[in-house]
């Protein structure tokens, strides 16, 4: 057992107390703890990974308290690799805080970043359903700190809207995880496995409401049409770091459903035929179109990136409807892409906002910004992965989702959709960007008057000074997006392990549950002493209810 | 007893959804609330009703009620108190520095708060 699968959990725990207590007054501080805790992360996330890409599945267990009794944190391919994507989005998005001088424009940004970090790894790395309901908290609450960092009525309004959508959906979470217990007497993610698949066909009306009701709240998560309101808003009006910290936010849902739809439910179960394997793929295309043509129909390029987020997690959940493993493999190739994608142009919307001054995000004519050569070729970048075109990973992760769908009853609609939203995509980006790169030689409403001083007005106010760092953060970005692109094939076999390994759970369910660890010894050593038929007491036996 | 936990949990829950439904935060809030107590409710009664009987494991008693959901509540209810004095501070924040408390979009509004008189009049009249 090894010690570093808490890790994740543990560093940004500590460093966002220690950030909190005693770097409270101190930028600098701050900014380097919380800087060296992302650079740590990423290495303790980097070794995590290497160790499950042999296909091994390490499982950690709290307090030591052998499962099912005890919460576990499992390490297979899948969450190591989500942890990886989290940390290596952590760097430049922290980079692009520090250099903008977002995490100082309200207070405790470094401590919520961390506790938002920890919230997410712990998500991907629980083996325990309750675990993942109490992580997803911690992520949220961070998340709601961050999303009115530095204030502003319209913040602050998002931020409610944001906040009670939340709340209501971790309400239905609750819901479903009652379901779900009583129906089968535990919540780990194993034990839940062999004892959904042990259910008498007669009596399975609870687990399907159980299974449905799961389903609904991590598509409250992932954005799923029609419960995707919550994002566009909020998204928009977030800091521009943290809406790019939130490109993960929308994955942790996806990364739920992959991870509860073949480990508990997996497809080929005969008690949830015909529920979400019906309706997912349908509304996943719904959620695909009605993200595009908010790209295409929205009047501010915030709100246009929010929908663009939308769309390309309706292409994830299109590759992921399908529940084969190809779809999975593509599907993660798609979450890989576009977490670092969204992130990018949220950034680069920031920067847009920040140098277009009055004209902000609103598309309109404006004079140019500073530096606008660099700026565009990163949106042009950027825009170009988002839409799927050749030659960045948005193309070869569609690639993947249209090849992942031949043979599913559904094809003809698969392509359509995905081809048609593309053409959307690509109108609205590149109106979005001809507007605030190129249409911008005149002011609003002095369009056909020939006697402006246009010289002027043609060029960036010369009083501009921009700090490299931000640019610097968002060229990484693109640096990887790059990166996945060129190494797809050598990616694509690792997320074909990935998948291949989902769709055998087995090692994964004895990997946890042949995990050992303390037992309650009373009544006899295998744990089940429910009956009261031995004589001894055991100090142990408190132990299972104050692990949840 | 059934009967009492089941209306209970279903009254709870539907006079939440009513509340959630409306258009100003602070009935939105308390709907929020009745939903957690809605779903408290239902969480302890996941591992069966059982009156009378203790949760931990003693001497010469062989009827046991669940202590797992007990400890599940415990986390729900922790959690949600935190999470509503979150909304109920980021809802004043709200109210406070745009004037209204619409919970919806405040494009929609940019009408109506012209015409309106009073807009910090909201619910709290």
């Amino acid at each position: 057992m090894t010690h570093w699968i808490i890790a994740p959990v543990v560093l940004p725990a500590m460093l966002a107390a220690i950030i909190i207590l005693a770097a409270r007054f101190h930028q600098n501080l701050a900014r380097v703890f919380s800087m060296a805790g992302c650079v740590a992360l990423l290495l303790v996330a980097s070794g995590l990974f290497w160790r499950a890409s042999g296909g091994q599945i390490d499982v950690y267990l709290l307090g030591n308290w052998s499962p099912p009794f005890g919460i576990v944190l499992v390490a297979d391919r899948l969450s190591t690799l989500m942890v990886l994507l989290t940390s290596v989005l952590a760097i430049p998005v922290l980079l692009y805080a520090i250099g903008s001088g977002w995490d100082m424009r309200g207070r405790h940004f470094h401590a919520l970043f961390q506790f938002q970090l920890m919230g997410i790894m712990g998500a991907f790395l629980t083996g325990d359903a309750f675990n993942l309901f109490v992580f997803f908290e911690v992520l949220l609450i961070a998340s709601y700190g961050l999303m009115i960092h530095g204030g502003g009525a319209p913040r602050l309004r998002a931020g409610t809207q944001y906040v009670l959508y939340n709340l209501l959906g971790s309400t239905l979470f609750l819901f479903a995880l009652g379901t779900l217990y009583a129906e089968t007497g535990t919540l780990n993610m194993a034990d839940l496995a062999g004892r959904v698949a042990a259910i008498e066909p007669g009596a399975d009306a609870g687990i399907r409401v159980a299974s449905v009701l799961l389903l609904l709240v991590f598509a409250v998560k992932a954005a799923v049409l029609p419960l995707h309101f919550w994002l566009p808003a909020s998204y928009a009006e977030a800091p521009a770091p943290v809406a790019a910290l939130f490109a993960i936010m929308t994955k942790v849902g996806a990364y739920s459903i992959i991870r509860m739809y073949t480990l508990v439910f997996p497809p080929d179960l005969e008690l949830t035929q015909g529920l979400f394997g019906t309706w997912l793929l349908p509304a996943a295309l719904a959620t695909t179109a009605i993200g595009m043509i908010g790209v295409l129909g929205t009047q501010r390029i915030d709100r246009m990136v929010a929908f663009s987020v939308i769309g390309s997690m309706g292409m994830l959940l299109v590759a992921l409807a399908g529940f084969s493993e190809a779809g999975i493999a593509a599907a993660l190739y798609y979450a890989l892409h576009s977490t670092l994608a969204t992130a990018a142009l949220f950034l680069l919307v920031d920067v847009i906002r920040d140098r277009r001054k009055d004209a902000g995000v609103h598309l309109v004519d404006a004079r140019p910004i500073g530096g606008a050569s660099l700026i565009a070729g990163m949106f042009f970048a950027a825009a170009i992965a988002m839409c799927g075109m050749p030659p960045l990973s948005g193309f070869v992760g569609k690639l993947l989702v249209l090849d992942a769908s031949f043979g599913t009853p559904l094809v003809v609609w698969i392509w359509s959709v995905v081809l048609g939203t593309s053409l959307l995509c690509i109108v609205g980006f590149a109106r979005a960007g001809s507007t605030v790169f190129w249409k911008c030689h005149q002011e609003p409403g002095e369009r056909n008057d020939p006697h402006t001083e246009t010289d002027a007005r043609n060029k960036p106010d010369p009083d501009d000074q921009h700090p490299a760092t931000p640019v610097v953060a968002i060229g990484g970005l693109i640096a990887l997006i790059l990166a996945i692109t060129v190494l797809a094939g050598p990616i694509n076999r690792m997320l074909a392990a990935t998948a291949s390994q989902l769709f055998s759970p087995t090692p994964y369910i004895s990997a946890v549950m042949g995990a050992q660890g303390k037992v309650i010894t009373y009544g006899g050593s295998d744990g089940y002493a429910q009956d009261g038929a031995s004589d001894h007491a055991d100090d142990g036996t408190e132990g299972e209810g104050e692990a949840h | 007893m059934e009967l009492l936990v089941a209306s209970a949990v279903g009254i709870l829950t539907a006079a939440g959804i009513y509340m959630v439904l409306r258009l100003r935060t602070f009935p939105v809030i308390i709907g929020v609330s009745l939903l957690t107590y809605a779903v408290n409710i239902f969480l302890f009664a996941s591992g069966r009703l059982a009156t009378d009987m203790p949760p931990i494991l003693r001497d010469g008693v062989d009827a046991y009620t669940d202590p797992l959901p007990q400890a599940l509540v415990l986390t729900a209810i922790v959690i949600s108190f935190g999470m509503t004095a979150v909304v109920v501070i980021i809802a004043l924040g709200a109210w406070l520095s745009c004037s209204d408390d619409y919970v919806d979009d405040p494009e929609l509004h940019s009408g109506q708060q012209a015409a309106d008189p009073n807009p910090r009049g909201g619910s709290f009249r």
